[in-house]
C-alpha cells in the first residue's frame, strides 16, 4: 500500500478552487476578435459611413466638393426618373420572385417522384443555372431580335405574329422576367427538392388511411412542411432580384427609353456615366434602407414559418 | 536580251552613266530624307518604358501589333492595355481626376471627352513638341493630318492636347438591290430620304425603308446629324442649347418620321449592332450611321448583301450639307514623367504607314490625308471606289455633331429618352422642350468650378 501526499493547495475547499475561472478574461478575448473587427470595420463599416458622408456632398468626379446636407435626398425624391426606377425595381422583384418560386416548387414536386431518366432530366433542368449571366443575356438578346430572332420565328410557325419583346416599353420587363425565370427556377427547384427529400413519411401514411387525396396531402401536409425551405428560396430570390443588374444592362441598358431602368441601372448611370458621386451615394443610402426593411420583413416571415415541432 | 547576257565594256559604261543620271535627278529627295532620318535620333530614350491606355477596337489591335517594331526602332518598351469603351472612359476619368494616372498615353473619344479633358487638364499640349525638331521626326509631317480632324481635336484655347488618329463620318449605307427593285434613286436631300424610305418600306416582305439607332443615348447622334442639315449644332458657339429651336424640332420630326413610319419593328431599342444586323440581312433599305461598318457588311460569312451595298454621303438638309463627325484622339498625360518617350510613341503609331494600315484593314478612317491618296490600297480594297469617294466627300463637309461640353453622356441620356419617346409617338416639340429644361441646369452647373 502506498500513500500519496497531495500538495496543500489541492486540498482547498472546492468552492474556492476555481478562483481562476472567476477571473475576467474578457479584455484578453477581445484581442482574438480584433482582426475580424478590423476587417469588418474597414470593408463594411467604413465604406458605409463614407457613403453616408458622400450622400451629403455635392461632388462630381473631376469637380469640386461642397456640403449640401440633405439636398441630394430632396432632389432624388423630386426626380421622376428615380421614382420611376423604384417602381420598375419593385415590379421586377415581385415577378422575379413569385414566378420562379411557383415554377420551381412545381418542378421540385415533379422531380421528387420516381420516373425513368429522372436523374438525367433533373441535370438538364438545372443547367441554365450554371450559365454565366452575361453570356445568357447576350444569347437572349439575339433571340429577342424582332426581325431575326429565333423566338419570333418559332411564333410564326404556329401562326402568331412577331412580338417586340425587349424592344417595346410595354413588354420589356415581362420579357426580362422570362430570362430570369429560365435562369433561376432551377435554383428554387433544388432548394425545395432538398426540403421534400427530408419530409417524414408518417403524416402521408396517416392521411392515406384517413382517405385524403393528393391535393389534400399537398395542401395540408407537403406545403406546410416544405414552407420553411420555400421561405429560404424567397429570401435568396428577393436578394438576387433586388440586386439584378447584369442581365438588364446587357439586354436593354434600362431601355427602351427608361422603361426597364431599375434602381441599380439608375445608380450606375449617376455614378459611372454622369460621375455624380454625391447624388449616387444618396441613391445607395435610400436603397440600403429599403433593403433593410425588406430583409427584416422576410426574416420575420421566415421565423414564423419554422416548424412548430 | 543577248546584250544583257553578254556584257560589253561599252554597254557597262552606258549603264553606269544612266544610273548616275537617275541618281543625280533623284538625289536631292533621297538625300534630304536620308539626312533627316539620320539627324533624328529615335534611340535617344532607349531603355525607358511607357504605359498606354487604349480603347478595345480594331485600331488598338493595330497599335499593339506595331509595338514590337516601335521598340526595335526606339528601345522604348510599351505596356499597353485595351479596355472596352465604356470602362475605358470611366477609367480615364477616375485616373485623371486622381491627378496621378497610371498611364503615360491615353486614347479618348473626342466626341465625348474632349471638353472634359480640357477642363480637367488631362493632357499636355502637343503643339510645342510638334514644333520641336529635336523631338519630332522630320518625316512626321503634321500638315498631312486633315484640317477638319485637327480642328476637331484642338481645344477652344488653341491647345492641341490630343492628336486625332481616327475620324468617323456619318453616312448612309443603302441596299442597291432594293433601290433598283423599286426604281428609287439615292436621295438628294434629307426630305427626299424620308420619301425614298416610304417607297422602300415593305413590312409584308419584312423590309424596312430605313433603320437607325432608337436606343436611348445611342440615338442622339442620328438626330444631331439630321440637325446639321439645318446648318446648326445642338449648342451655339457660346455654349447655349439650341435643342428646342424650330431647326431642332424639324430634325426631331424627321427622326420620328424615319424611325416610326419606315423603321423596323422594335427599332426603339436598337443600337448600332441591331441596325447592322437588320441591314446586312437585307431587312432595311437604308441605314444612317458611322462609316466604319463596311467591313462586316462586305464579309460573306456575316452579310447577305455583299456587293449590293451602296455608300452614300449624308444627303443635304434644307439649309446646309454636312456629315456628322466623331473621332478619337491620343494624348500624353500631363503628369507623365516620360512625355518625350510618349511623344515618340504617338508619332510612330500615327505615322503614314500605320494610318495606311488602318485604312487597308478597314479599321476606320485615318486622320492623315496621305492615306487616301494611296491609289494602290484603294484599288485593292474590297469596299470599292464608291466607299472611298463617300469617305473623301464626307471629309470635306464634316462637322462635329455632338456638343463639345463636359456632360456629353448626360446630354445623350436626357435627349435620348425624348427621342425614344418620339418613336413611340410622343410630340416632338414637347419632348425637346422637356429635355432642354431638364438638361439646361446640368449644363450650367458643368461649367462652374
Amino acid at each position: 500500500m502506498t500513500s500519496t501526499t497531495l500538495p496543500a493547495s489541492s486540498l482547498t475547499n472546492p468552492a474556492q478552487a476555481p478562483a481562476a475561472d472567476s477571473q475576467d478574461f474578457t479584455p484578453r478575448y477581445w484581442l482574438f476578435s480584433l482582426p475580424a473587427v478590423l476587417i469588418i470595420a474597414s470593408v463594411i463599416v467604413f465604406p458605409w459611413l463614407f457613403t453616408l458622408y458622400m450622400s451629403t456632398q455635392d461632388w462630381k468626379i473631376g469637380g469640386g466638393q461642397e456640403f449640401v446636407g440633405l439636398q441630394n435626398f430632396v432632389e432624388l425624391l423630386r426626380d421622376p426618373r428615380f421614382i420611376e426606377s423604384m417602381g420598375h425595381t419593385f415590379y421586377y422583384t415581385v415577378l422575379a420572385v413569385v414566378l420562379p418560386i411557383l415554377f420551381g416548387t412545381a418542378a421540385a414536386l415533379v422531380f421528387h417522384r420516381e420516373f425513368p431518366f429522372r436523374g438525367l432530366l433533373r441535370t438538364i433542368f438545372v443547367m441554365p443555372m450554371m450559365a454565366t449571366p452575361v453570356a445568357v443575356a447576350l444569347v437572349w438578346t439575339m433571340m429577342f431580335h424582332p426581325q431575326l430572332g429565333v423566338l419570333n420565328y418559332l411564333l410564326s410557325l404556329v401562326g402568331i405574329g412577331p412580338q417586340a419583346w425587349v424592344y417595346s416599353p410595354n413588354t420589356v420587363i415581362p420579357t426580362l422576367i422570362l430570362v430570369e425565370v429560365w435562369h433561376w427556377t432551377p435554383l428554387v427547384m433544388l432548394i425545395v427538392l432538398g426540403g421534400l427529400a427530408g419530409l417524414p413519411r408518417e403524416p402521408y401514411e396517416s392521411a392515406l388511411i384517413d382517405g385524403a387525396n393528393a391535393w389534400h396531402m399537398f395542401r395540408h401536409i407537403t406545403l406546410p412542411l416544405v414552407w420553411p425551405f420555400i421561405m429560404v428560396a424567397i429570401v435568396i430570390r428577393t436578394i438576387d432580384a433586388l440586386k439584378a443588374f447584369d442581365t438588364i444592362f446587357v439586354i436593354t441598358q434600362g431601355g427602351p427609353g427608361t422603361s426597364s431602368e431599375t434602381l441599380n441601372i439608375f445608380l450606375y448611370l449617376q455614378a459611372f456615366q454622369f460621375y455624380k458621386i454625391g447624388y449616387a451615394s444618396a441613391v445607395v443610402v435610400i436603397f440600403f434602407v429599403i433593403i433593410i426593411m425588406l430583409s427584416l420583413l422576410l426574416l420575420y416571415a421566415r421565423q414564423k414559418s419554422k416548424w412548430n415541432a | 536580251m543577248t546584250e544583257i547576257l553578254k556584257p560589253t565594256r561599252r554597254g557597262l559604261l552606258r549603264g553606269a552613266a544612266a544610273l548616275g543620271a537617275t541618281g543625280a535627278i533623284a538625289s536631292p529627295l533621297v538625300l534630304r530624307e536620308a539626312r533627316a532620318q539620320a539627324a533624328f535620333n529615335w534611340k535617344r530614350l532607349s531603355g525607358q518604358s511607357i504605359d498606354v491606355l487604349l480603347v478595345k477596337n480594331p485600331r488598338s489591335d493595330l497599335f499593339q501589333a506595331a509595338e514590337k517594331e516601335f521598340t526595335e526602332l526606339t528601345g522604348i518598351k510599351v505596356s499597353s492595355e485595351q479596355v472596352p469603351e465604356q470602362q475605358q472612359r470611366q477609367k480615364a476619368v477616375i485616373e485623371f481626376a486622381s491627378g496621378k494616372p497610371s498611364f503615360d498615353v491615353s486614347a479618348i473619344s473626342l466626341h465625348v471627352q474632349k471638353r472634359m479633358a480640357a477642363k480637367g487638364k488631362w493632357f499636355a499640349d502637343l503643339s510645342p513638341m510638334i514644333k520641336d525638331a529635336s523631338l519630332t521626326s522630320p518625316d512626321f509631317n503634321f500638315e498631312d493630318f486633315g484640317a477638319g480632324a485637327v480642328a476637331y481635336a484642338r481645344q477652344a484655347d488653341g491647345a492641341l492636347d490630343t492628336l486625332p488618329y481616327f475620324v468617323d463620318y456619318w453616312m448612309v449605307y443603302y441596299n442597291k438591290e432594293l433601290f433598283d427593285a423599286k426604281g428609287v434613286a439615292y436621295p438628294k436631300s434629307m426630305d427626299e430620304m424620308a420619301v425614298a424610305a416610304a417607297k422602300l418600306h415593305d413590312p409584308a416582305k419584312g423590309v424596312a425603308g430605313f433603320v437607325s439607332r432608337g436606343l436611348k443615348n445611342a440615338n442622339v447622334p442620328v438626330w444631331a446629324c439630321l440637325l446639321l442639315g439645318q446648318g446648326v449644332e445642338t449648342t451655339s458657339a457660346d455654349g447655349k442649347l439650341l435643342t428646342d429651336t424650330p431647326e431642332a424640332i424639324w430634325a426631331g420630326e424627321l427622326y420620328k418620321k424615319l424611325n416610326k413610319d419606315t423603321g423596323p419593328v422594335g427599332s426603339v431599342g436598337f443600337n448600332w449592332n441591331e441596325c447592322q444586323t437588320t441591314f446586312m440581312q437585307g431587312r432595311a433599305a437604308m441605314w444612317l450611321d458611322g462609316i466604319g461598318f463596311a467591313t462586316p457588311l462586305e464579309d460573306p460569312s456575316k452579310s447577305r448583301i455583299v456587293g449590293k451595298v451602296g455608300y452614300g454621303v449624308t444627303p443635304p438638309g434644307p439649309k446646309a450639307h454636312h456629315a456628322g463627325m466623331f473621332g478619337d484622339g491620343i494624348g500624353i498625360s500631363r503628369g507623365s514623367a516620360k512625355k518625350e518617350a510618349a511623344w515618340l510613341y504617338i508619332q510612330f503609331i500615327t505615322n503614314k504607314v500605320q494610318q495606311l494600315a488602318m485604312l487597308k484593314a478597314g479599321a476606320g478612317a485615318p486622320a492623315r490625308s496621305s492615306a487616301y491618296s494611296d491609289t494602290a490600297t484603294i484599288e485593292a480594297s474590297k469596299f470599292g471606289k464608291q466607299y472611298f469617294d463617300c469617305l473623301l466627300q464626307s471629309a470635306k463637309i464634316a462637322r462635329a455633331a455632338l456638343p463639345q461640353i463636359v456632360p456629353v453622356t448626360e446630354f445623350r441620356d436626357v435627349f435620348g429618352v425624348g427621342l425614344t419617346n418620339m418613336i413611340g409617338g410622343a410630340d416632338v416639340a414637347a419632348e425637346l422642350k422637356k429635355a432642354t429644361e431638364a438638361f439646361a441646369p446640368v449644363l450650367a452647373k458643368s461649367e462652374q468650378g
